[in-house]
């Protein structure tokens, strides 16, 4: 299988690298690879989901909004998502579903608290697929 | 001709670049790349250099002269480690009639800070029943990812909170009357907004209101072990060794975080509507007397007064904790609180720059705030003494009480360390420590610890982190901050 992501680490936090065919994939991607640094994918199952609908100035500032909207999520919703369907993007805006489900103690063990997307070296690239590049603060 | 390459690349060594001025003081010149508009200035001893060169730290301390208004010197304190925009441990005054403010110089953890709680109890008092102690306290203070808190605050009762800082804890009964002058800053800073900050924010803000958090974030027992200036330390309410203390560290949670990072989403725009040039996008900043500006500052207001009241709660957890386990009253156990102090936030202060009185905003991100004696703002009872600064190490190592000096105030905008640096990351740290079980490991040294998750123990271990004597001993050299105590840890609280 072709690889999804992969973990950056950094001094004193951690980011991800993601990989897709093209820039929807990578960006799903990236949220994937987000809570694989927060749980076990394994253990969590698509019972509900989340549509989100965003808009930023540029590429950039909309990867470091989706992700940020997908810690909002977890953090006031105590979602744990792990599928996502990238269904619009453009350089400014992006629609999306996000599957997953609620916190269960008994079976989620949570990993890691993600305190926010940051621009440090953030990459967005696209040749020869596409590929994307941020550092979390934890 | 080949076209000139855009990109600089950095020198291979900081001999290249750095000035020494002594020992513990390495500039950066405004000619090191154009656009600084301050030189930079680096304490540190020779041996750190290297490796704040190789993480990029340096880059960051010169990024951050360009912010408009700067005055003086962008700052790194000894404990310079990497970070977003600015790096950790950097401080920078910028004037307010027309320079800037920058979210990147608070942080995402909006007033993240230290409380040092002490106790009349010793060593031999406490060691008997250091586990029911341990035990008692991760039971009453919430900490972990996804943590939740024991109060069911409403959205007025935030917006209260953005307002009135530890005051609202008290009036609440969480805490004493006695804990708020010796706060930094009395426990609340005025401007705060609840209008000016997101819905997002309160909606992350309210459930997590008295938890700990997770990372680097503990509530730890100590006891004195070293004593470096008696009269100081009894001003402190500190007189032996082995007497028991409490350090408490952790800042605004997920509403700090949420309202930085809308901030710098939106003061990004104000970059460009104001046209700053900046070198890295997580300086984004605004002038502080903008609307972008005064907006974030009257938000980082209610985060930095919801901070205090976070650990106002805690303290006051923790001091229900002691009374439980030893059956005994708070004033029986000596239960006082020592200081408090922020050391991720923005403040506007008076200093004399240069011979000049100026008002500025002094960001200080990853670095105390270190007043000297008498400085009108230290509270009455330290003022012979001077503004004692927190400065935590890792859970293996120690910790260190010192006090500002004068030297800090004409140097540094009367700021010094706040901590160790991390030297490893998450991932180096865990790799290294593979099968290495840290809880026991510290048991045997006689260091109880209890986690949310004792498999993320590793990341926080001492091997990853800076020793924080060295850091401390730099910042004594420099004379920007002078050691009074050092503590060393018995039970440990992580998220």
């Amino acid at each position: 299988m072709k690889k999804e992501f992969e973990i950056l680490n950094h001094t004193a936090d951690i980011g991800i690298i993601a990989y897709g065919s093209d820039m929807k994939e990578a960006f799903a991607n990236a949220s994937k690879g987000m809570f694989s640094l927060i749980t076990e994918l394994d253990d969590v199952e698509e019972i509900e989901h989340r549509d989100i609908e965003l808009t930023a100035p540029d590429l950039e500032s909309l990867l470091v909004a989706w992700l940020n909207e997908l810690i909002y999520l977890f953090d006031v919703d105590n979602i744990l998502l792990k599928r996502f369907e990238i269904k619009q993007l453009s350089e400014t805006q992006m629609k999306a579903r996000a599957y997953g489900e609620k916190v269960d103690a008994s079976r989620h063990k949570l990993k890691l608290g993600i305190k926010a997307t940051t621009y440090h070296m953030l990459k967005i690239e696209k040749n020869n697929g596409s590929k994307v590049q941020v550092i979390f603060d934890i | 001709m080949p076209p000139v390459k855009r990109v600089r690349k950095m020198a291979a060594s900081w001999r290249s670049v750095l000035k020494k001025i002594d020992d513990y003081r390495w500039e950066i010149p405004k000619s090191y790349k154009a656009g600084m508009r301050v030189p930079g200035l680096i304490f540190a001893s020779e041996a750190m250099l290297d490796n704040i060169w190789e993480e990029k730290a340096a880059e960051q301390v010169a990024n951050v002269a360009f912010l408009p208004g700067i005055v003086n010197h962008s700052l790194a304190m000894p404990d310079i480690h990497w970070g977003y925009g600015f790096a950790i441990g950097g401080v920078a005054g910028t004037r307010v009639q027309d320079g800037v403010v920058s979210p990147g110089g608070v942080g995402f953890d909006i007033n993240c800070g230290v409380r040092l709680l002490r106790t009349n109890l010793t060593e031999s008092d406490v060691r008997p029943k250091l586990e029911q102690l341990v035990n008692q306290l991760f039971i009453n203070v919430p900490s972990g990812v996804g943590s939740t808190g024991r109060l069911k605050v409403s959205e007025k009762e935030l917006d209260e909170i953005m307002v009135k800082g530890s005051r609202w804890a008290v009036e609440k009964g969480l805490g004493d009357p006695d804990d708020i002058p010796v706060t930094e800053a009395s426990g609340c800073i005025t401007g705060a907004d609840p209008d000016k900050v997101s819905k997002k924010a309160k909606q992350r803000g309210i459930p997590q209101l008295g938890t700990l958090g997770s990372g680097n974030h503990f509530l730890e027992v100590g006891m004195v072990d070293e004593i470096y200036d008696r009269n100081a330390a009894r001003v402190m309410g500190i007189t032996e060794i082995k007497q028991v203390v409490v350090l408490i560290h952790t800042g605004s949670r997920g509403f700090g975080h949420q309202i930085c990072t809308d901030y710098v989403a939106m003061l990004g725009r104000a970059v460009k509507k104001y046209v700053i040039e900046l070198p890295d996008r997580q300086l984004a900043c605004a002038p502080v007397l903008s609307q972008e500006g005064e907006d974030y500052m009257a938000a980082m207001a209610g985060a930095a007064n919801y901070a205090w009241t976070n650990r106002q709660c805690i303290a006051h957890w923790t001091r229900e904790s002691f009374m439980k386990v030893f059956g005994k009253s708070r004033r029986e156990l000596g239960l006082e609180q020592v200081y408090d102090v922020a050391h991720n936030i923005a403040k506007i202060e008076q200093h004399t720059v240069e011979g000049r009185q100026h008002t500025l905003c002094v960001h200080r991100k990853g670095a105390t705030r270190a007043f000297p004696a008498n400085h009108p703002e230290v509270p009455a009872i330290y003022r012979e003494i001077g503004q004692p600064v927190l400065i935590p190490g890792d859970m293996g190592r120690c910790s260190y009480v010192a006090v500002g000096t004068e030297t800090a105030m004409k140097e540094t905008f009367g700021s010094a360390c706040h901590g160790a640096g991390r030297v490893q990351s998450r991932g180096a740290a865990k790799r290294n420590l593979r099968g290495v079980d840290i809880a026991k490991q510290l048991a045997e040294r006689g260091i109880i610890v209890k986690a949310g998750s004792m498999s993320s123990l590793a990341e926080e271990a001492s091997e990853a982190y800076k020793d924080v004597s060295d850091v401390v001993d730099v910042a004594q050299q420099a004379g920007i901050s002078l050691k009074i105590l050092k503590s060393v840890p018995m039970g440990v609280v992580k998220g």
